[in-house]
């Protein structure tokens, strides 16, 4: 498992270093948000009815724009074939660095949501119910993106079809997420079933998505 | 070819009783990329102790048979085996494979680049991680420039980066791809020295190369329609 760890702590530390990525997609979902009431006008009851879903589905999308880079640049330095002759598995290797975008990528996003909540009327009691979520949903992000980058590491312009691969997968997630914030708005005990199906749904992808990304990835080093 | 790999089925067993040494052995291997056969029936011994250069016109399928040999591609037909002294490790865990890139992260120091692999790699020393990195790092004559961001580096110095791996980490199967491209003549003779090294220590080299490397003995398998494959490759037979 040493290997695990060294390269959890090497993509992130890459991923602290180029930065790029998580500008990108802080960037991205603060824009899409910021941008939603200007378009939809200032009416606050209908901001308020729609924010959950508006920050879950913004936050899928800027997710996805930094999902292609996951094996993009192991691939083109010439790391990912010398990963694949290393004593740990490929599938682990998937692992390691699908976790590294979760935290990289997945909790900022998470704990940004909030924030940008305020501008669409969130209620501040829903704080909470809106990060455990996110928290509980977006490793099913990371790791059921981890199968669409691998497939599509050497299409040319991937980022489209990755996003028409993977965006359906996320359908579980975002039904459970809203639901979850749907349940504690009004008060039910629906909010931890929710949330433990959410919880599920991660839990499930991070144990099928690096063995098929592994797959895929043993497919395009041939 | 069945009436051809069975009596060598019997010598290698006898060299292997009288020797123990790791011996790689390709068996009517086959590989095919896309729809074209690029090896067919290829039959082969390397032995430890030895390095054995891939030779052949562009295209002959240096490159897929070594990618063959590291288990990146599975060839159509035939199998590639080891025999004498080795764990149950698979192959590809066996082996170092060097390619056309050099696997050098531009946002990381030459030392960190290293010391990742050292420890992604595995593999067992005694020695602890940040001594073998400045082992590697000295081999190659990098110690000046290990707290450089490996971006900063030059072609050449990448390539000698991305060669360090070989002995940051200790396999004992080397395979090469085009070692010294973009190397200069003294960083292709330390390249040379160091295989000689390994090949002394009962190690084995598999490597693609255009420039002879200046090696002591090496062995000659040349690839390619021009000339058919044998199981014992002609010595001095390069161009």
């Amino acid at each position: 498992m040493n290997g695990f760890f060294a390269l959890l702590r090497r993509d992130l530390m890459l991923a602290v270093r180029e930065g790029s990525a998580l500008g990108t997609a802080l960037g991205f979902y603060l824009v899409v948000v910021a941008m939603l009431p200007l378009g939809l006008g200032p009416d606050l009851k209908l901001l308020t009815r729609i924010a959950p879903g508006v920050l879950w589905i913004a936050l899928l999308l800027a997710a996805l724009l930094s999902l292609p880079r996951m094996f993009e640049a192991d691939h083109e330095d010439g790391s990912l074939e010398v990963m694949a002759t290393a004593p740990l598995p490929l599938e682990l290797a998937v692992a390691a660095k699908a976790l590294a975008h979760w935290i990289s990528t997945g909790i900022p996003l998470a704990l940004m949501a909030p924030v940008l909540g305020l501008m669409l009327n969130l209620e501040l009691s829903l704080t909470p119910a809106l990060v455990a979520t996110m928290l509980a949903g977006t490793p099913a992000v990371s790791f059921l993106g981890s199968i669409g980058a691998a497939l599509t590491l050497k299409a040319r312009r991937g980022g489209l079809l990755l996003a028409l691969l993977v965006l359906p997968l996320y359908v579980p997630t975002l039904i459970f997420g809203i639901s979850a914030i749907g349940f504690a708005g009004i008060g039910q005990d629906g909010f931890a079933a929710s949330l433990l199906v959410l919880m599920a749904v991660s839990v499930a992808s991070i144990a099928v998505a690096p063995v098929a990304a592994a797959a895929a990835l043993r497919l395009q080093l041939s | 070819m069945q009436t051809h790999s069975a009596p060598f089925h019997k010598t290698a067993c006898s060299t292997l009783k009288r020797d123990d040494r790791l011996q790689l052995h390709a068996d009517n291997l086959t590989v095919e990329r896309g729809t074209r056969t690029v090896i067919a029936n290829l039959t082969f011994t390397a032995n430890a102790g030895e390095a054995l250069l891939l030779t052949g016109p562009n295209g002959a399928g240096k490159t897929t048979l070594i990618r063959t040999i590291g288990g990146f591609i599975a060839p159509v037909s035939g199998k590639i085996a080891l025999k004498g002294d080795v764990s149950d490790r698979d192959i590809p865990e066996l082996c170092h494979y060097v390619g056309h890139l050099t696997g050098v992260k531009a946002n990381l120091t030459a030392e960190q680049n290293l010391a990742f692999w050292a420890e992604y790699l595995g593999g067992v020393s005694t020695r602890s991680i940040a001594e073998r990195v400045d082992d590697a790092l000295d081999a190659f004559g990098l110690l000046a420039l290990a707290d450089y961001p490996a971006g900063l580096l030059s072609a050449g110095q990448k390539r000698r980066l991305g060669l360090a791996r070989l002995i940051v980490a200790e396999r004992p199967i080397w395979l090469l791809d085009e070692p010294t491209v973009s190397l200069d003549a003294a960083s292709t003779t330390l390249l040379a020295g160091l295989i000689q090294r390994h090949i002394a220590n009962d190690g084995l080299v598999i490597a693609a190369t255009h420039l002879p490397l200046g090696l002591e003995q090496p062995r000659y398998l040349r690839l390619g329609s021009s000339a058919p494959a044998t199981d014992e490759p002609t010595q001095g037979a390069a161009p």
